[in-house]
């Protein structure tokens, strides 16, 4: 379900993490059905027009409609069984106008004429009521009409025609895996996403996109009762804007961590047996693995990890909402702000070269258009480890002079406003030959970590502190043994100054964040960090272990 | 028409009922209508409007079960919602954890859960709030970010073997952020609402902008262990995090932070400051709640610690039955119970210590101690001799809420946060592991 729902209709957010199975606004349909075709693109287009034509007959100077039809899928199991199956579907229309120079939106389940001219009426009474307490008006990028255009993602299996029992059976089949491996709890998942989404406005767009997300993904327990002591492991599974091909293991898109770590990562396919056997192994060896003493290491990060700290510590501070302080009283601000780019401050080592891309096949990001009909596109952030752009979507473009959005608006459903989200955000991998063996032969004293763990960082983006979920110590160019209970704490700019090299591209692959939450009402969005194994040079490690009676 | 009474509810479920064939069936109808609007700058930022009422059908063929939502409400889209849930249950596999529905329940009442009020505010209202709000830090040269939310509903339930359920809810979230035109100072306030009567913009405004002033110019101070005193804003996300972890299951199996060495739950174990005592009654006037919970079963007064003895954990019926367990659900909101001081009391009360607004970013770092970690924000000070001092530099924290209620210096008076009542909390040894440049 979706959280903010329930949250909104009884005010409680504990609620929401208490009472997860209210029914939603989503509709849980069988999934044969999702395979029949919704509306054509000539009666959305006439519909479409309806919205259009009542936004601007009642005052509107512009208007874009969405027309989505969401479809959701994930089996849930845990050991033995299948904890649940949902299908859901959210159909419906939202309308976003400018009128006095004032924004205004709102959206209805109601998809008839009727429905849609009483939306658009009232997303301009909104827009004109706020225009009343408006200080800024709002500057629009222009934006071509690209008439009636569509983009659909490059997959080739559509997850939602594989039978269900098909998909049950992988996930039980990767529980039975553990189990047979000695863990005491597995849990798996496998969720997955179709956005069919038609956008028209009055610039002349009518664009249909037919998007596909997947994200399989388990967790390992291992329990010592005599002790008391649990340890965990999670899936080093991406969740990808592919289809139900990720889930066909390729040998060639395996790739090996360092000699001695038993870790392997996955590139455009993943080995879910593989990697559940390799989890069952770890997460006892972590039970009795060294505690991490604290101090200062140079640290060997995996793409899989590395991808979230990119997440957090530059994709979210280039975020030109963020900067300009539209996001001041939830997700915060940005350290990056203009001034501070103005003043060539390194954000991070010559080795640092950060892009923004909407377009690579097979991310969470890519899609044709955005959700304010802007072609998507490719564009350097950061640069020989200097900041040379933000993130920015039509009514921000303006505030840095440039003519045009980079097509970043993305709104979770048909019932939410766009906004501007984070596009891929992916470090580039080194230009010399660099293999992950190499890279570590040259540490001396450090930690090699892989997977995400627990993340955490300030409203500004300078302190953050990162888990993971398998460590092991680096002595003399060696990994020599597992540890645990570490997290790095460091400073957003130290960090990345710290950054000493990255891997080649034979090591790059992409993580992928399915649920980043910004905006009020809170809104989720995928994006995909891709990175090589690179290493940070002396960064504060702490000692996560405590004592509770 | 989102908010339909108890006899028009009532009335769809009964139809969607009859249109079963299946051994079990279970209807869930809500709806809500609300809006929002949000500034930043100082000027509007977005705003909405969203209605929207919801079936579910649930639909079970002995241990098999299937649900089926629409948002359409003639015969034949009932029935084909109905046909729908029918079809995923004889193509899901047998669940052994099936437990059959609930028959009849009796519910309390808890009337004040819905205020006509907040169902009748209106995009011009919303704007007059956030404009009013805004003007306030215009003139003292102060940027503000707000959020102004209200939503009004009902849920409804009924299922073939004779359970039946009706509450009309509403809501009203209001959180504003100030800061300073140069960006070294930022304040913060947060309320929420049932009824409307209680809002007062203006008032969370002020809070929010003397923060803001008043913190800036932070000084940095060494982290480490400090007596803190955590006001409620700071402390409800930690304690529902920890509230989150009750559940009795995962304590049986050995993976909660109230397992026991060997085996079993801490349950009638001492696991915290004898002046802890955590408690939810969904009919309390202050934060009313529904009185039932998803799977039908009544939400009723439930102790969960008692001076500082853990009475009570919450289960799935399936575990309820498996174990032994008493069969209680988990709770929508909590009740933390304080004392009579405020704040500022608390404040005057220390010798040393350091005052946090907010909390930001709180991820669990063990689950094994519950030990989380994030960020203080928007107005952290230092105090000394009963004093606020001077606003220091935002800390990065590393705590458990269990070890937290366990060096617990005193409470203050709770205040309502986000569907729950809670206190002020002054604790000692908090830790502080490093600093932030984050204002």
């Amino acid at each position: 379900m979706k959280r903010r729902d329930f949250v909104g209709l009884t005010g409680l957010a504990t609620g929401a993490l208490f009472l997860p199975s209210f029914p939603s606004l989503g509709s849980a349909v069988d999934p044969l059905r999702l395979l029949e075709p919704g509306l054509d693109v000539a009666q959305k287009k006439r519909l479409a027009d309806v919205g259009l034509n009542a936004a601007k007959s009642a005052g509107a100077s512009y208007a874009d409609v969405r027309i989505g039809r969401y479809l959701n899928q994930s089996i849930f199991t845990r050991e033995k069984q299948v904890q649940g199956i949902s299908s859901t579907e959210s159909f419906g229309f939202g309308i976003r106008v400018i009128a006095n120079g004032t924004w205004g939106f709102a959206s209805t389940n109601n998809v008839t004429d009727a429905g849609i001219a009483k939306a658009a009426q009232l997303a301009v009474q909104i827009a004109k009521a706020n225009s009343k307490v408006q200080k800024e008006k709002v500057q629009l990028a222009p934006q071509k009409g690209y008439g009636e255009v569509s983009w659909k993602a490059p997959i080739q299996q559509n997850a939602f025609e594989v039978p269900i029992k098909d998909k049950v059976d992988l996930l039980l089949g990767v529980n039975a895996k553990a189990l047979d491996l000695g863990v005491s709890f597995v849990n798996s998942i496998l969720s997955q996403v179709n956005e069919q989404k038609y956008f028209a406005s009055t610039d002349g767009s009518y664009i249909d996109q037919d998007i596909h997300r997947i994200y399989p993904s388990f967790g390992v327990t291992a329990i010592d009762r005599a002790s008391g002591k649990f340890r965990s492991r999670q899936a080093l599974s991406a969740p990808v804007g592919m289809g139900y091909e990720y889930l066909t293991p390729k040998a060639a898109d395996k790739v090996a961590g360092p000699t001695g770590s038993d870790i392997i990562g996955y590139k455009n396919s993943y080995d879910m047996l593989e990697d559940v056997a390799a989890a069952a192994k770890q997460v006892k060896q972590k039970l009795t693995a060294k505690s991490v003493v604290p101090g200062k290491y140079d640290l060997v990060l995996d793409p899989h990890h590395l991808g979230l700290t990119i997440h957090e510590s530059v994709g979210h501070p280039l975020e030109l909402d963020r900067v300009l302080g539209y996001e001041a009283n939830y997700a915060g601000t940005s350290f990056a702000t203009l001034e501070w780019k103005a003043k060539g401050i390194p954000y991070g080592s010559k080795v640092v070269n950060i892009v923004a891309d909407k377009v690579t096949p097979g991310t969470l990001g890519a899609v044709g258009y955005d959700d304010e009909g802007v072609k998507t596109k490719r564009w350097d952030l950061i640069k020989e480890g200097r900041l040379v752009d933000y993130e920015k979507i039509r009514d921000q473009a303006h505030v840095v002079g440039q003519k045009e959005s980079d097509g970043c608006c993305y709104s979770q459903s048909w019932q939410d406003v766009q906004f501007q989200r984070m596009p891929n955000v992916s470090l580039q991998p080194g230009k010399t030959p660099l293999s992950v063996d190499e890279l570590v032969r040259g540490v001396d004293k450090g930690i090699y970590i892989a997977g995400n763990g627990s993340f955490s960082i300030d409203q500004q983006r300078y302190n953050f502190q990162f888990g993971g979920q398998v460590f092991y110590a680096i002595e003399k160019g060696k990994i020599t043994e597992m540890l645990e209970d570490v997290a790095y704490q460091a400073n957003t700019q130290e960090f990345w100054n710290a950054c000493a090299a990255t891997c080649d591209e034979r090591d790059f692959r992409f993580f992928g964040a399915f649920n980043d939450g910004k905006g009020q009402p809170s809104q989720s969005s995928a994006v995909s960090h891709g990175s090589s194994t690179t290493r940070f040079n002396g960064v504060n490690v702490i000692n996560t272990a405590r004592k509770i009676g | 028409m989102a908010i339909l009474s108890k006899d028009e509810a009532q009335t769809i479920l009964k139809k969607v009922l009859s249109f079963s064939t299946a051994d079990e069936c279970e209807a869930t109808l809500t709806g809500s209508t609300g809006g929002n609007v949000r500034s930043a700058r100082n000027t509007i930022s977005t705003a909405g409007a969203v209605e929207n009422m919801s079936l579910a059908v649930q639909a079970r063929f002995g241990k098999r079960s299937g649900t089926a939502t629409c948002n359409e409400f003639d015969d034949a889209s009932l029935k084909r919602c109905v046909q729908r849930a029918e079809e995923i249950a004889r193509l899901a596999p047998e669940s052994p954890e099936y437990v059959p529905l609930l028959g009849p329940q009796s519910y309390l009442a808890s009337p004040s859960s819905f205020a006509a009020r907040t169902a009748a505010i209106t995009p011009d209202y919303r704007a007059e709030q956030i404009g009013a709000s805004m003007a306030l830090c215009e003139q003292k040269k102060l940027s503000s970010a707000g959020f102004f939310n209200d939503s009004a509903g009902f849920v409804a339930k009924r299922n073939s073997k004779g359970l039946e359920a009706y509450q009309q809810v509403s809501n009203l979230d209001f959180s504003i952020t100030v800061r300073t035109a140069d960006g070294t100072g930022s304040g913060y306030a947060i309320a929420n609402y049932t009824d409307l009567a209680k809002f007062d913009a203006a008032r969370l405004t002020r809070v929010a902008a003397d923060k803001a002033t008043s913190s800036v110019g932070a000084k940095a101070i060494e982290p480490g262990k400090y007596t803190v005193i955590l006001e409620p804003a700071a402390a409800i996300d930690l304690l529902n995090n920890m509230m989150g972890a009750m559940d009795v299951r995962n304590a049986d199996e050995g993976r909660s932070f109230l397992s026991k060495k060997g085996g079993g739950n801490k349950k009638g174990e001492k696991v915290f400051d004898e002046r802890v005592t955590i408690y939810s009654d969904p009919t309390n006037p202050d934060v009313p709640d529904l009185t039932f919970a998803a799977d039908g079963r009544p939400q009723q007064k439930v102790t969960w610690v008692e001076k500082g003895v853990v009475k009570n954990l919450y289960t799935s019926r399936y575990w309820a039955q498996k174990s032994g367990a008493p069969d209680i659900p988990p709770p929508g909101g909590w009740i933390m119970q304080g004392g009579t001081q405020s704040t500022a009391d608390l404040i005057k009360g220390t010798a040393k210590g350091i005052l946090v607004t907010r909390l930001y970013y709180i991820r669990a770092v063990d689950p094994q101690t519950l030990l989380y970690t994030g960020l203080t924000r928007d107005g952290t000070f230092y105090i000394e001799n009963g004093q606020i001092k001077f606003p220091v530099k935002n800390f990065r924290f590393n705590e458990s809420p269990v070890i937290m209620l366990n060096n617990l210096e005193a409470l203050g008076k709770p205040v309502r946060l986000n569907g729950s009542l809670v206190p002020p909390l002054k604790i000692r040894d908090f830790t502080f592991t490093s600093l932030s440049d984050a204002v």
